[in-house]
């Protein structure tokens, strides 16, 4: 379970936030400058809330009342940008392996077929990442952020860069991945890709969560 | 043009030796140095950036005198240096690449500065988020993606420090085979009557060791690039 109760002063936007969720997939909902990036930015603790609490699964990450703020590196939240963000002087087998050697875990062959597979990313694994195409640079960085076995997945806008045929390309790998069961924060200013995805959804407008449901707050 | 002398060939290893060991001694703190000036807002970074580049600016006679009062045999830091930990640098060669190591410190930090800043900071913001600490992701991304930079900032600083002259003749004098460079033999030869074919030697060397350290640095700045956008 994850439990948000945050808010944040950035310039003159100012964000307030608080939910809780209990679903596999919640969907973060909102217009362009909602302050969803902000949002997850602080879960994933790359921002730091000016007040409150994050939790995840009863681990206080964040509270500023006891001033608790878990840095990123130890919080076992994998993230997966818009914009891929692989590093560009490793390959892609080394990009894939990055997570799982910063957080010292034991090699484990076989979930890292089973990744490579899911999201068919075997044939690519000697390549640069400047030689990869969007889809695939963004199969990449799920798969790299599966590997470091996290215990909740941030997507930001994972489709956001991509034009129609390649979102087509993802969103089945995306659905299998939900049906892996591991706990994600999907953001997405596309309802209809939501609707497809999401198990819960967290609205967003304005800084100010505005409807907290199932799917079916949407429509 | 005849064969270079013993003489000349002695003056040409050391003005290696002391640009070299002046390179290599000088890298860590330009890279601690740049990454400051390229990532951190802190009091007085305007007054630290200017006191790097100073040796630029001024007469290198000027530093090559604060260095002697400084590090000489009874300046404030030469005279504890000697006592405590036995190191000499007035009038010795380890003096002259200390002269050139300060020399060329601004040369050697300017370029890793701008490779720290063009790096993608929110690829830093990603290995943190796959678990790396901050002192891993500078080992694993920030240092990596800047290495290029690093290496055309070592052969600038090497280019400069091998032609030193001001700073290092003032400080530890001009002493063959102990702090006699192929720039102050140079100076010597032009002044003894009939030395004008060996200085030219000299000044040919010269040239080529400049050429090579600037080729070396431009590929190594194209590779910088190449990395940057992953191919």
């Amino acid at each position: 379970m994850l439990r948000v109760d945050i808010t944040k002063q950035l310039g003159e936007f100012s964000l307030e936030a608080s939910f809780e969720s209990q679903g596999r997939v919640t969907g973060l909902f909102g217009a362009s400058g909602a302050g969803k990036t902000s949002l997850i930015n602080i879960i994933a603790g790359l921002l730091r809330p000016d007040r409150g609490t994050i939790a995840l699964e009863g681990d206080v990450l964040d509270d500023t009342s006891t001033h608790i703020h878990v840095p990123p590196h130890r919080r076992r939240i994998g993230y997966v940008f818009q914009d891929a963000r692989l590093f560009p002087h490793l390959d892609v087998r080394q990009n894939l392996d990055y997570g799982r050697r910063m957080n010292r875990l034991v090699e484990d062959p076989a979930q890292h077929k089973r990744i490579t597979d899911l999201l068919d990313i075997g044939p690519l694994l000697d390549r640069r990442p400047g030689r990869l195409s969007g889809g695939e640079r963004q199969r990449v960085a799920l798969g790299r952020a599966l590997l470091s076995k996290p215990r909740l997945l941030l997507l930001d806008e994972p489709l956001g860069a991509l034009d129609d045929a390649r979102k087509m390309e993802i969103l089945p790998y995306l659905v299998r991945l939900r049906d892996e069961g591991i706990p994600m924060v999907y953001v997405s200013h596309d309802a209809a890709e939501l609707r497809q995805l999401a198990t819960q959804i967290v609205m967003l407008q304005r800084g100010r969560v505005t409807a907290l449901g199932g799917v079916k707050v949407l429509s | 043009m005849s064969e270079i002398t013993p003489a000349e060939w002695t003056a040409i290893l050391l003005s290696l030796r002391v640009a070299i060991i002046a390179t290599l001694v000088a890298t860590p703190f330009g890279i601690a140095l740049a990454w400051l000036l390229a990532r951190r807002d802190f009091w007085g970074k305007a007054v630290l950036d200017a006191a790097m580049h100073l040796p630029l600016v001024l007469p290198p006679v000027a530093t090559g005198y604060l260095l002697l009062l400084t590090f000489g045999r009874r300046g404030l830091v030469g005279a504890w240096l000697a006592d405590h930990l036995g190191i000499v640098f007035a009038f010795r060669w380890t003096g002259a690449a200390l002269a050139c190591g300060v020399m060329s410190f601004p040369l050697l930090v300017r370029p890793i500065r701008l490779s720290i800043e063009a790096i993608d900071r929110r690829l830093e913001q990603a290995a943190s988020t796959l678990g790396a600490a901050p002192w891993r992701v500078f080992a694993t991304v920030t240092l990596p993606l800047a290495l290029p930079g690093v290496l055309a900032g070592m052969v600038l600083g090497f280019a400069k420090a091998i032609g030193e002259f001001g700073a290092t003749i003032t400080f530890v004098s001009n002493i063959p085979g102990e702090t006699q460079t192929i720039s102050s033999a140079i100076y010597s030869l032009i002044q003894t009557p009939d030395g004008d074919s060996a200085a030219m030697r000299l000044v040919i060397i010269s040239i080529v060791i400049a050429m090579g350290a600037l080729i070396a640095s431009e590929w190594f700045a194209r590779r910088a690039l190449q990395r940057l956008h992953g191919n």
